[in-house]
């Protein structure tokens, strides 16, 4: 096989590495990052982005160079070389994506636990979750017998849950639209309007059919599932609003299905939560509200 | 050679000349082509509902179709290009064709059992189509996820249900008979590995499709006694579990991805190495990796539900068993690329289309190991990136190969040849238009648009514009092979029996082949790859089967 000398290989090679590493590093593909897991998604973009393009420049650079240095001249009617195959030259590329995956596949996992995805969530959620979900579900927790009910919330991915200062919000998925229910404030509203920097842990139900929620600026999604009461957990942390997606198919209004998730700075938090309270005339003498 | 007259062969009740291609014919040629053109009808439909798609997505606003119309339009879309194109081309098209030359038989096994496989397709379509202008068609995506189904009009998504049970019922009729025509039907004296590949590939995708075809009729019967029975096996409010559909449905449309790819590989194996006039390269491996990517394909299902609820250790394992399917497949890919090296490269239609499906698909693979990583997966599940993704590796790859696989071997069918500059036109067309159309789609997933809407925010409008122009260039490009096609089949270039001067046995007969395949005995082809050896020098126009057979000018 007419390689190239192993001098220009290398440098091909290299080149190809640098300019892979570059393209990763730098082009922005993502919107803006704006919770504690996003950082940690991108970084994970950034490896997988590079990696891609090493990979897809190499083998196009292969298939255009072939077509250029190999295409038959006119006249020539002949056949190329009679190569059947390379033993060593197949361990290679073997061996090369299996290490490649196997990393990829350790470096996401180890991502997947940093965005909170491995805590066992049905234990956490059996805990502290049951008084609000058993009201929410209780028909759907009832059918579902057998099991002990409360080991039947689903955790969605998500960080800091269970902490102390967790801000917990009932959401619940209709067609064509999220209801956002704060328990401590008593609030019912259209948007989600949270504190820079707190946990929030949405606990999630839907009423109809599979919806999901989605904020690209979060990178995080969780399918709402009817009879599957779903929890998941984020901390914003840059202040502004973004959008909140339905990203699963749930009737024709599905693209129109979206809301808007408001990022406070929390003394404005505050002042919204003063605004919205039902209850106003209570709040200044009683302080029941926690966040008050 | 010699065309036998097809009176010799044919009982009388069976119509002659043109008239058999409208018949339930038992010839394997004639069914192939029976799918072949039934595919491409279908296509065309199909490729017209994505126009619609498109053209509502060129603005912003829900305004060219109602939202219910363009539900059904997506559904029938993914439908149609799924079980009435892809499948039945690349499996019951180009596999009835192709393998009884293959294995060097006469016809496939249960030449009944085939016909009456095809013919459960146009009823299946008609049915499906039809369904639209009768009763409205179903509306909850070609998934059809329950509690949507269960809610949508009914009547739509029973028909539905109706017409995929009917294209999977097919699909396992044609599976059955291929695996029984490549292991029993093989001509004395070949062995498995002297195969070409196109049959280990459908060998390996008939296995996937007798394994997980019946579990999608099981799941759907299921739906359909919730919807007219009023059951509650999927119906959360009478107890069932909507997860459990997912599981099921995608046990078998996961495998469905490679019953739609693994014949397109074995056909891209087929056109190669003649193209290249060099042998194929690691053919071993390559046998491996079809059957390893068989087995790892019927244990990623999961990693289309990673946010639908699954425990943790679920999406973990589903992670890393899709993430090694990127070993075998790019096995495969590296030997390719070791075909093209140092060959004689044609630059011929299908040796563009074979080249632009290497890079589509190697583009399409890369985006689904990033999409095998939960975290990843999270952000851009049922977004417009898994479109673009998913397109690249159906269209970019198996629609590429079905376009190069007719310009290689459409003088087998007819012949005579493609006419080469048209072909080179609707390539250049169809490349260009499907980047246009698909590259965007990944930056609009990653940014915030999700699939299956008609309205979109407004910032997108630009991306979604260039993205409709390429669909409507991929449109236009079928007109120049539409018009090659049709016209190519009376006044195009006569062909001759082996204008490629190919090793494969499908070239060691007339073009058109005779009913029941060879004049005299089939020939044993036991290096169908074999270019480029000195002793090939045996003229093929002057090699009587006996000479094949005895090993005459062949290893």
């Amino acid at each position: 096989m007419p390689i190239p000398s192993s001098l220009v290989t290398l440098l091909v090679g290299m080149a190809l590495v640098l300019s892979g590493l570059w393209v990763g590093y730098n082009v922005d593909l993502l919107p803006l990052d704006a919770s504690a897991n996003a950082p940690v998604y991108d970084s994970l973009f950034r490896v997988l982005f590079s990696i891609g393009t090493i990979l897809f420049l190499g083998i196009v650079g292969l298939v255009v160079f072939s077509l250029v240095r190999f295409r038959r001249r006119a006249g020539d009617q002949t056949d190329g070389l009679a190569i059947e195959g390379n033993l060593p030259l197949e361990l290679v590329w073997t061996a090369i994506p299996a290490i490649v995956v196997l990393f990829v596949g350790l470096y996401s996992y180890d991502i997947y636990q940093r965005m909170g995805g491995m805590s066992s969530l049905n234990d956490h959620s059996a805990m502290h979750q049951m008084p609000a979900m058993e009201t929410m579900e209780a028909s759907a927790i009832a059918v579902e017998g057998g099991k002990e009910p409360a080991a039947r919330v689903w955790g969605g991915i998500g960080t800091g849950a269970g902490e102390a200062n967790v801000l917990p919000v009932e959401v619940t998925a209709m067609q064509f639209a999220f209801i956002f229910h704060y328990p401590e404030a008593d609030i019912t509203s259209g948007e989600l309007h949270v504190p820079n920097g707190r946990p929030v842990e949405l606990r999630m139900k839907a009423n109809d059919v599979i919806h999901a929620f989605w904020v690209p600026q979060f990178r995080l999604k969780q399918d709402v599932v009817p009879g599957q009461p779903t929890v998941l957990t984020f901390t914003p942390t840059k202040a502004g609003s973004y959008p909140i997606i339905c990203a699963e198919l749930c009737g024709p209004y599905h693209g129109g299905m979206r809301s808007t998730v408001v990022v406070h700075e929390p003394d404005a938090y505050d002042a919204w939560l003063q605004k919205n309270s039902p209850v106003k005339a209570t709040v200044a003498s009683a302080p029941s509200t926690p966040t008050a | 050679m010699t065309v036998a007259s097809p009176n010799d062969f044919q009982d009388s009740l069976q119509p002659q000349g043109w008239l058999r291609y409208f018949s339930f014919s038992l010839d394997h040629k004639v069914i192939g082509l029976q799918y072949l053109v039934t595919g491409f009808l279908f296509y065309f439909i199909g490729g017209a509902m994505a126009g619609v798609i498109r053209a509502e997505l060129a603005s912003p606003i829900s305004d060219f179709v109602s939202r219910e119309t363009y539900n059904e339009v997506l559904t029938l879309h993914g439908t149609v290009m799924i079980f009435l194109w892809i499948v039945p081309v690349v499996n019951g098209g180009f596999g009835n064709y192709l393998i009884p030359f293959y294995v060097g038989a006469r016809d496939m096994a249960f030449p009944r059992l085939n016909a009456v496989a095809f013919w459960m397709i146009p009823p299946a379509g008609i049915l499906l189509i039809g369904s639209y202008f009768i009763t409205g068609s179903a509306q909850s995506g070609w998934t059809a996820y329950p509690p949507l189904s269960l809610t949508t009009p009914a009547l739509g998504q029973v028909v539905w249900i109706v017409s995929v049970l009917l294209l999977g019922g097919s699909s396992i009729f044609g599976g059955i008979n291929f695996i029984a025509t490549v292991l029993k039907l093989r001509r004395p004296g070949l062995r498995l590995m002297q195969l070409p590949m196109y049959c280990w590939a459908m060998l390996g995708t008939s296995i996937l499709v007798v394994l997980s075809t019946p579990v999608l009729a099981g799941t759907l019967l299921l739906l359909s006694f919730d919807i007219v029975a009023h059951t509650g096996f999927f119906n959360p409010a009478l107890g069932g579990n909507v997860v459990v559909y997912q599981h099921l449905f995608w046990f078998y449309s996961h495998p469905a991805v490679y019953i739609m790819v693994l014949p397109a590989f074995g056909l891209v194996s087929e056109i190669l190495p003649i193209h290249a006039r060099k042998p194929l390269f690691g053919y071993t491996t390559m046998v491996y990796s079809i059957m390893a990517i068989v087995v790892l394909g019927l244990v990623v299902w999961a990693h289309h539900m990673f946010t639908s609820g699954t425990p943790p250790w679920m999406r973990l394992f589903f992670t890393i068993a899709t993430s090694f399917i990127a070993v075998p497949t790019g096995i495969k890919f590296f030997n390719w690329l070791a075909t093209l090296w140092g060959g004689k490269l044609a630059l011929n239609s299908a040796m563009l289309f074979s080249c632009a499906f290497i890079v589509n698909f190697v583009f399409g693979g890369i985006t689904g190991v990033a999409l095998a990583q939960v975290p990843f997966d999270i952000h851009v599940h049922d977004t417009y990136f898994v479109v673009g993704h998913f397109h690249y590796i159906v269209y970019g790859g198996t629609v590429f190969v079905i376009f190069a696989s007719i310009y290689h071997w459409y003088p087998k069918f007819t012949g005579r040849l493609l006419n080469e500059d048209l072909g080179r036109l609707h390539f250049l067309l169809t490349f260009v238009g499907f980047n246009l159309c698909f590259a965007p789609q990944h930056w609009l997933g990653l940014n915030g648009m999700p699939r299956r809407v008609a309205e979109y925010d407004p910032s997108f409008t630009t991306l979604n514009q260039i993205s409709s122009v390429g669909a409507l260039l991929m449109a236009i490009s079928s007109l120049p092979f539409l018009y090659n096609v049709l016209v190519s089949a009376f006044r195009g270039q006569v062909a001759g029996d082996n204008p490629w001067n190919a090793l494969t046995p499908e070239w060691l007969t007339s073009s058109p082949p005779p009913v029941e395949n060879w004049i005299g005995e089939a020939p044993l082809v036991k290096h169908p790859y074999g270019y480029g050896v000195e002793e090939d020098t045996l003229s093929v126009e002057a090699a009587t089967g006996r000479d094949l057979w005895s090993g005459a000018g062949r290893r």
